[in-house]
């Protein structure tokens, strides 16, 4: 693989562009795999580069039914924080922000990572004591956040109407070292790095069935032909149900659409992402100037990959409460996508009834920024059985009671 | 945006008018439960892609729960009948099969 450098870009420049590769092969898949990843999202993707880059396992094909950057991965709103109220919730988000910051670095790929700050809204006196104890809990987890009041909020971002008739703000949580990154950019890179150690990134390639010998997995069906392997880890998110079912057991997970929308570019305005759950919207300002807004989740299960239009109603009306200046902006895209919860509203990252079968899912809305994490603990607890980072998101605690009570997710009520 | 008849009032509305609550026709065992059975009744879902039954209540209307038979794939309504009973109605099932010939869900096909 040639590296991307500023001396590339000039090399290149000299003669014309002819000299750059494709970023990652399209090898037709062999017969037999070390392990298959089903899903080529940013989640299956980062499990197969730290099972190689962590555990030297590089014999493995990661199996995607449409192209890399066409699902989940391009449809969320960028945002990266690890400010959760739960040791397991912040444990593993926060090892994710944390390898963020030098990602770019270990995969050669710009992932535009931004760690410009994110401060989610308190405008009840019910959300200040939630997040006073939530900056209580960080404090203990070893992540950075802190409650700040309204004065520094509006320091921070000018543009918000703090003193708002109905819900005026009160302060807000603040995590400093939080921020945006550039979503397409991580799935890309992470098929760069894993093509370079080897891996067969496999396109255009639908599983339609799982095989099992004695109660432990054998391989794939596909539609590009079947494929044998010793480990199996189904990362596919809204469609987990479904594989779940091929693999022969039922997840506790309902498929429902979220929604999120952008504006005409304008020129900067906000440095900052802000989150609203009382009223029910977060924003952020992309580096094309475009407003980029996060709405609410539908009630009812859903595959279409589009919402109501009432909820981005509902979105827009609360953020024009709260930033005045951006009520005649126009919204140029709005699109939906299918976002798996659980009961608990916490992933699971688990073995399953299947032996070597494992499953990643139920991210629900809070998929994203947790990539790079999950895929570290996924690879761990594939390759041993056993991740620190994983333990207590297992399958079995919805048997157990152990819920991981949270709203993961985009900090918006479900 | 779903548009539902209430079966209970008559009135026909927008989704707004009224609140998903889950899957419908689930089997509520008594204290002689299993710990796997009650696990199943809390969280193993169907969650298909494709026809659905699923309860609705009409919050903002008559207040009372119903059924609907819904498509997850397309947000086609098939048609909505009462709670009161354990399994959905024969003419709702024959009208899905013609437009959905071989689907199933749980036990009923």
């Amino acid at each position: 693989m040639k590296r991307y450098s500023a001396f590339a870009i000039a090399r290149e420049a000299l003669r014309h562009h002819t000299g750059w590769e494709r970023a990652w092969t399209s090898p037709e898949p062999r017969q037999r795999y070390d392990v298959v990843i089903i899903g080529g999202g940013g989640h299956g993707l980062a499990t197969a580069y730290y099972l190689g880059k962590n555990f030297g396992i590089t014999n493995v094909a990661v199996l995607e039914k449409g192209w890399i950057g066409g699902g989940n991965t391009g449809r969320n709103t960028t945002i990266i924080r690890s400010n959760y109220l739960q040791d397991p919730s912040a444990a593993i988000y926060e090892k994710s922000r944390g390898l963020f910051e030098t990602l770019s670095q270990d995969i050669n790929f710009n992932l535009m990572f931004s760690p410009r700050g994110v401060m989610m809204l308190a405008q009840t006196q019910h959300e200040v004591r939630g997040y006073t104890r939530t900056a209580h809990a960080n404090a203990l987890q070893g992540v950075d956040t802190e409650f700040i009041g309204p004065q520094r909020v509006k320091e921070l971002c000018p543009i918000m109407n703090i003193e708002g008739p109905r819900y005026p703000v009160l302060g807000a949580l603040w995590q400093p070292r939080a921020g945006t990154g550039r979503h397409d950019a991580l799935v890309w890179g992470f098929a760069r790095a894993c093509s370079d150690m080897g891996m067969d990134i496999i396109q255009n390639c639908e599983v339609t069935g799982i095989h099992s010998e004695d109660g432990e997995v054998s391989g794939v069906s596909t539609t590009r032909g079947d494929i044998a392997c010793d480990k199996l880890g189904i990362v596919v998110a809204g469609h987990s149900g479904r594989l779940a079912e091929m693999a022969g057991f039922r997840l506790p997970i309902e498929s429902v659409a979220l929604q999120a929308l952008v504006s005409e570019p304008i020129k900067p305005c906000m440095d900052v992402v802000v989150m609203a759950n009382t009223v029910h919207g977060y924003m952020s300002q992309s580096d094309k100037g475009e407003m980029v807004i996060g709405g609410g989740a539908d009630g009812f299960n859903n595959y279409t990959q589009r919402g109501s239009f009432h909820h981005i109603e509902e979105t827009v009306r609360a953020l024009c409460e709260t930033f005045p200046v951006i009520n005649r902006l126009k919204m140029l895209r709005q699109w939906g996508g299918i976002v798996d919860m659980t009961g608990d509203r916490s992933p699971i990252l688990s073995k399953t009834p299947l032996g070597n079968c494992f499953i990643n899912c139920g991210w629900g809305t809070g998929g994203w920024k947790a990539t790079p994490g999950s895929g570290w603990g996924f690879a761990e607890l594939m390759v041993r059985g056993y991740s620190p980072l994983t333990a207590a998101f297992g399958l079995e605690r919805f048997r157990e009671g152990r819920f991981i009570d949270e709203s993961v997710a985009a900090g918006v009520a479900h | 945006m779903l548009q539902l008849e209430c079966p209970n009032c008559g009135v026909t509305a927008e989704e707004t008018e009224f609140a998903q609550g889950g899957e419908a026709h689930l089997t509520r065992r008594g204290p002689e439960a299993s710990e796997q059975e009650f696990h199943d009744y809390l969280f193993a879902k169907e969650n298909p892609r494709g026809v659905h039954f699923e309860r609705w209540r009409h919050v903002n209307g008559c207040g009372k729960w119903f059924h609907v038979a819904r498509c997850t794939a397309t947000l086609e309504i098939f048609g909505t009948y009462s709670a009161q009973t354990l399994e959905p109605p024969r003419e709702i099932r024959d009208r899905i099969s013609k437009k959905r010939p071989g689907w199933s869900w749980r036990e009923f096909a």
